[in-house]
């Protein structure tokens, strides 16, 4: 059987699993990680600009790619400068786009997102941008030379699941790069729903910092995952909206 | 209350001095107008203040009910009438729901991340008479303004024990501290920390984003009590007396550049009730014309002073600071809360499992004199405390308690662009 992986700026991925390493302990990270059979997480490049016993980079195992946001950005200017930033704190190439306008509900600006992807694929990034489900913006997002794109589910840290569900769809359907669902996703059956459409992968953060055993959500979240995935290759049965259909078809009747 | 409580006489104060002093105390008629802005105060046009005063003063909080409370915590997102509810009396029975609520809101947000920082003040000199400060200009203390190599040295002394975030304070002296000192003081701030904030007097537009070019991005300024009868009451003299040059310094501030801005009332001041509503009101408001900025709360009480022991806090008891903190966390989310070293340790260490996100640690509120407390030697030279403090853990001690918490201390969560 051919193994399922998905690309990212050349790069394989088998687990489909991005994990978040906001909001909680550093030394629940590693054990996160391992649990989640992670291969990419991301980091706030604001809260890896420290001095010291406190880098977040000292907890995270070499194997993983580093997946930098530019969290704090409120244009695509800021969103460039931070990007370039992590660049030279060692992250690598990979970057993802976070621009907020919106200090409430932390909502992505998707006009300026377009602006810092192009920016940003041109000086050779791998460019990941969160963005509000929005079918313009996506192909926008790919024309200007995006890695992925990455809709919300809901707001963030909301754990409110696939409030954009249609839109995400409508997402997955139409554009031929990688789609990532991004925050809001709350709980594992959430992340599995999104993965049985076909999204090509998740991305958790507050879920699994808030729950009360960080490293088994953490597993229970890849499983969720893994199970979507399977069935979006399996090929998901038929679902009745409503009633149940008749066993002799209405159309039986015609001869030729 | 009677302001009496506050009024302390000097006697180094010449004859001359303690005459304006007590006519000043005495005599409203001798004060200035401090609704009138001072020559050199710039004016914007904003209706905030009139927003939030508005509803500051027909808040009838004894008119809320059991029933209101439990509506309010009911409701996913909490509406203004709600949050009216949540600081009424009517909730102080359900203060421990109010609790885990705030707890909700606040993990949803932050995690459970506490963010440690340090005050640094730098001069102490005032122009203002305000009667609960221990700054104030008719009060007899030690008098102190630091000069660069000192400011450095006190920097270098508190960034090698670990801090990464300082908030630089002066006394409101434009004179003595103008606005080139302070920014001065950023620029040396920005290469020993990774954020700078300001607490000073306000200032212009103009001045806000020179300040911001110096390298601060976040500006804290506290109103004391949106009551502005009591607010003559208390500040009797100088350029802080205009209530409104005051209550507009930060959208000031932010079209000045800066990235966030800090909120205050000194709960015990005026009703309390009152002032955190209009505290928090400000930020809303603020937040709905200016979304992209960063906002926080403090909750200052009233604390003694040098010369005068008698000011407290009356009638904001822990329970009614707390109640005020879980209200502001459900009504506002997304806002940072700041508990500073005025409380005592075990609220400190309980408030930051329900609503604070923020904590002062290595705390001193006089003027230079971090290496003698750091270290524990005596110190002759340094400028006399603002108030007392409370918490006077050590950074490390806070760092390894917060961990103890089970919270992730977080040292710096900021770039500067």
């Amino acid at each position: 059987m051919k193994k399922d992986t998905f690309t990212l700026g050349g790069k394989e991925f088998s687990s489909r699993f991005i994990l978040g390493s906001g909001k909680y302990s550093m030394e629940l990270i590693k054990a996160a990680v391992e649990n989640a059979g992670a291969q990419i997480i991301t980091l706030a490049v604001r809260r890896t600009n420290t001095k010291k016993n406190e880098s977040i980079l000292d907890h995270i195992p070499d194997n993983v790619t580093l997946l930098p946001n530019t969290s704090g950005a409120r244009d695509a200017q800021e969103a460039v400068r931070i990007a370039r930033m992590a660049r030279e704190l060692g992250c690598g190439n990979f970057v993802k786009i976070e621009i907020m306008r919106d200090s409430k509900y932390l909502l992505p600006d998707n006009v300026e997102t377009v602006k810092a992807t192009e920016l940003l694929a041109k000086e050779g990034f791998v460019v990941l941008p969160y963005m509000y489900p929005d079918l313009y913006t996506a192909r926008d997002l790919v024309n200007a030379g995006a890695a992925a794109v990455m809709p919300l589910g809901s707001p963030i840290g909301s754990n409110k699941g696939l409030a954009t569900k249609e839109f995400i769809q409508i997402l997955i359907d139409e554009i031929d790069l990688p789609v990532i669902v991004d925050a809001g996703i709350g709980k594992p059956s959430q992340a599995c729903e999104a993965m049985e459409m076909g999204a090509a992968a998740i991305m958790a953060n507050t879920a699994i910092a808030t729950a009360g055993d960080v490293p088994a959500m953490a597993g229970a979240f890849k499983n969720a995952i893994e199970a979507g995935r399977a069935a979006y290759l399996a090929g998901l049965g038929r679902v009745l909206e409503r009633g149940a259909s008749a066993s002799d078809p209405l159309t039986g009747f015609l001869r030729d | 209350m009677s302001e009496n409580q506050f009024f302390i006489d000097s006697d180094k104060l010449s004859a001359k001095a303690l005459e304006k002093k007590h006519r000043l105390e005495n005599d409203p008629s001798s004060r200035a107008d401090h609704m009138a802005y001072l020559p050199g105060m710039e004016q914007i046009s904003s209706d905030i203040r009139d927003r939030v005063l508005h509803e500051m003063e027909h808040y009838d909080y004894e008119s809320y009910t059991d029933a209101d409370v439990r509506r309010a915590l009911a409701h996913e997102t909490c509406s203004v009438e709600d949050f009216k509810a949540l600081l009424s009396p009517a909730a102080l029975p359900h203060l421990e729901e109010m609790a885990e609520r705030a707890k909700l809101e606040t993990s949803r947000h932050f995690g459970n991340t506490v963010y440690l920082f340090t005050p640094l003040y730098i001069a102490n000199y005032c122009e203002n008479y305000c009667v609960y400060c221990g700054f104030n200009c008719y009060n007899d203390i030690r008098r102190k303004k630091l000069n660069f190599e000192e400011i450095k040295k006190e920097m270098k002394v508190i960034a090698d024990s670990g801090i990464e975030e300082i908030l630089i304070l002066t006394g409101e002296s434009r004179s003595k501290s103008d606005v080139n000192y302070i920014g001065e003081a950023c620029k040396l701030a920005s290469r020993y920390f990774r954020n700078v904030g300001l607490e000073i007097y306000p200032v212009n537009t103009d001045e806000y984003r020179y300040l911001h070019e110096c390298g601060a991005d976040y500006v804290t300024v506290f109103q004391e009590t949106y009551d502005s009868d009591k607010y003559e009451t208390l500040h009797l003299l100088g350029h802080k007396r205009v209530f409104p040059y005051r209550f507009d310094a930060q959208e000031r501030a932010i079209l000045g550049g800066m990235r966030g801005v800090g909120f205050s009332a000194l709960l015990g001041l005026s009703d309390f009730r009152k002032d955190a509503l209009a505290s928090a009101l400000h930020v809303y408001y603020l937040q709905r014309k200016y979304p992209h900025a960063e906002y926080s709360l403090s909750c200052p009480r009233l604390r003694p002073i040098i010369n005068n022991d008698k000011i407290n806090p009356l009638d904001v008891h822990e329970k009614e600071l707390c109640q005020v903190l879980c209200a502001y966390r459900i009504f506002l989310p997304y806002v940072g809360i700041t508990v500073s070293s005025r409380e005592q340790k075990h609220f400190r260490d309980g408030i930051v499992k329900i609503a604070a996100t923020k904590v002062s640690a290595g705390v001193s509120t006089g003027i230079g004199d971090h290496e003698s407390k750091y270290e524990g030697t005596a110190s002759e030279e340094a400028g006399d405390e603002q108030f007392e403090i409370s918490d006077g853990r050590s950074f490390d001690q806070m760092y390894q308690d917060m961990s103890e918490e089970g919270l992730q201390p977080v040292l710096n969560d900021y770039v500067y662009v």
